[in-house]
Order: C-alpha cells, then structure tokens, then sequence
C-alpha cells in the first residue's frame, strides 16, 4: 500500500506526457528544428511549477505528510560526466526521439520500437555501470 | 458530453496545460514520498535487481529504488491508458515548417506518436531501424546515467533547485540533439 501514491503519480505523469505528445519523435524533431514552442512551453511552465513549490517547500520548511523534514539534494557537478554523458544521451533523445520517461510511456501506448529502445536502454546503463571506473568522470 | 469528451480527453492537451501537470508532480512527490524525481535511476535500479554483475554500481539493495521503479510502472500504466482511452483519432498537429523538413528526409506518415517509416514493425530489422532503436535507446541508456539524471531529474527537478550540475548537463543534452538532428540526420536518412 505504501507504494500506491508513486504508482499515481507515475500514471498522472505518463497521461500528461502522452496527451502533450511529449514523446512524440515528431515534436521533438520540432524541438531541435526550433520550430514551434510547444516542447520549450511544456518545460517551462514545468519548471516554474516546480521551481516555485520547491521555493515555498523550502521558505516555509514545509514537513512531508509523514511529517518529515523533506529532503532537497542537488546533483553533484561533474564536468566531464554531464558533458559527454549529455551529450551521448542527446544523440539518443535525437534518434529515438525520447526521453526515459517517454521509453516507459511508449512502452505502455504499445509500440514495439519503444519497448525494443527501452530494453537496449537498460543494456546501456548496465554497460555504463559495467565500465564506470575507465570513465573520466 | 460528447464535445466534451472530444476536446479534453480525445485532444492533445496544450503545453500549458500538460506542463504545469508534469510540474505538479515535483512536490506531490516531495510532499507524499519525501521523494526527489527522475526516472532514469528506475533503469539502474532494474539493472541491480534482474542482471548478475560485479559491479559496484549496481552493487546495493535494490529495494532502496523500488519506489523509483513503482513510478515507473505508473507511467507505463499512463501510457496504456492513453492507448486505450485517450488517443487522438487525428495526426500529429506539428509545425508545417518541420513537415516539410521532415518530407525532405522521406517521412510522409503524421498518424500516431512516432514516424512508422523508421519505427514501424516493418522497419524495426533494418539497418536503418537498429540505428535508431537499438542504437539510440543504448545512447540513451548509456549517457543518462552517465550525465546522471535525465530530462525530469535533471530538467524538471534539477531545474527546479536552480542546480548547476544539471543545468550544465541540459545545456549538454541539447547539443547532441542539435548535432544529431543538424550535422548527422542529413548523412544518415
């Protein structure tokens, strides 16, 4: 029961993203072509609905409903890794013209190409976990 | 009813719309699980739960991440449910601008979510196919856990932190699209 809440906020995530289109290789074919703010929108009024609640979490030390302190951690920065692991990941996004979360929503929407993506997706993280040490990082 | 029914469920929601919802989910997830989100980190966790290795990357308990994984299936069960309640009868209402850039490189069909040229079951064991389905998911794979989050850990989230590491990694993702789509489309279709 206790994992009932991630398994909605999940689906509440994947509809949004199918009926944005989001995970449609045409719109980002649109993203990248500069041809349209529908994708540029989307990340951006998410991002101010993110940034502002993450604001007002932290300016008011909002509690979780567990009534824990909620805990906000950035990423750390590593040059080398967020450029070319980027980089990688955006011929990627260009190709198959997804995202992670568009890999499982795809998958769900039944397209076989995207099931086929999401497994060698696996395969290439355990490929990066698999050489992780011979990495400049 | 009907129109209803129509123009919000059957419709493709605008980004206004769509965006704030996915937004959303950054505190019902801080709120409700204490939890930070990204979508990629399910990968890793599947990848420590199901594959044998000695890595040390994948060398904990997974059920630390099965919340992770858990979103993950929500938003397969999201995807489904598009399927099945949701699809637009309609083809994909895109710029005309990328239409006819897209003709030029030979893709005619607008129906569904992905062009069935490259996409299609048809297409899937061709050269052309394993380079953008294979290959690309493995890039994919490789370069989000490589970057360390993808575009809802890093973009959403991350953003959201006004977090330098991420920042740095969007600013990374977009310059491999913008080659991929720019430089190498034009050698490769």
């Amino acid at each position: 029961m206790r994992f009932i809440k991630f398994l909605l906020i999940g689906f509440l995530f994947g509809v949004a993203l199918i009926k944005s289109e989001a995970m449609s290789w045409f719109r980002i074919q649109e993203m990248f072509r500069f041809q349209s703010i529908h994708m540029y929108g989307i990340f951006g009024s998410a991002v101010a609905v993110g940034g502002l609640t993450v604001f007002l979490i932290k300016k008011y030390k909002v509690k979780s409903f567990q009534n824990e302190e909620i805990i906000l951690t950035s990423k750390p920065l590593n040059k080398v890794g967020n450029v070319l692991g980027g980089l990688s990941f955006g011929f990627g996004w260009a190709l198959t013209g997804c995202c992670v979360a568009p890999l499982f929503v795809l998958t769900g929407f039944g397209s076989l190409a995207a099931a086929i993506m999401l497994l060698s997706a696996i395969g290439g993280v355990w490929f990066y976990g698999s050489i992780r040490e011979r990495l400049p990082h | 009813m009907n129109e209803i029914y129509q123009s919000v469920i059957l419709a493709p929601w605008p980004w206004y719309v769509a965006g704030p919802i996915m937004g959303l989910s950054i505190p019902l997830l801080l709120f409700f699980g204490n939890k930070m989100l990204g979508v990629s980190s399910s990968m890793q966790h599947i990848c420590a739960a199901l594959i044998p290795t000695k890595a040390e990357y994948f060398n904990y308990d997974w059920k630390t991440g099965a919340w992770n994984i858990v979103v993950a299936i929500g938003i397969v069960l999201g995807g489904l449910t598009g399927r099945l309640f949701m699809q637009n009868p309609n083809p994909i209402n895109i710029a005309s601008s990328t239409k006819s850039d897209l003709q030029s490189l030979g893709i005619t069909d607008f129906n569904g979510m992905l062009p069935v040229e490259i996409f299609g079951n048809n297409n899937i064991m061709s050269f052309q196919g394993f380079l953008f389905i294979v290959i690309g998911g493995f890039l994919v794979g490789f370069g989000v856990r490589y970057a360390g989050g993808c575009t809802s850990g890093h973009g959403f989230m991350g953003l959201s932190m006004a977090s330098k590491s991420s920042l740095l990694a969007i600013c990374a993702f977009f310059a491999g699209g913008l080659i991929m789509t720019n430089l190498i489309f034009p050698l490769i279709f």
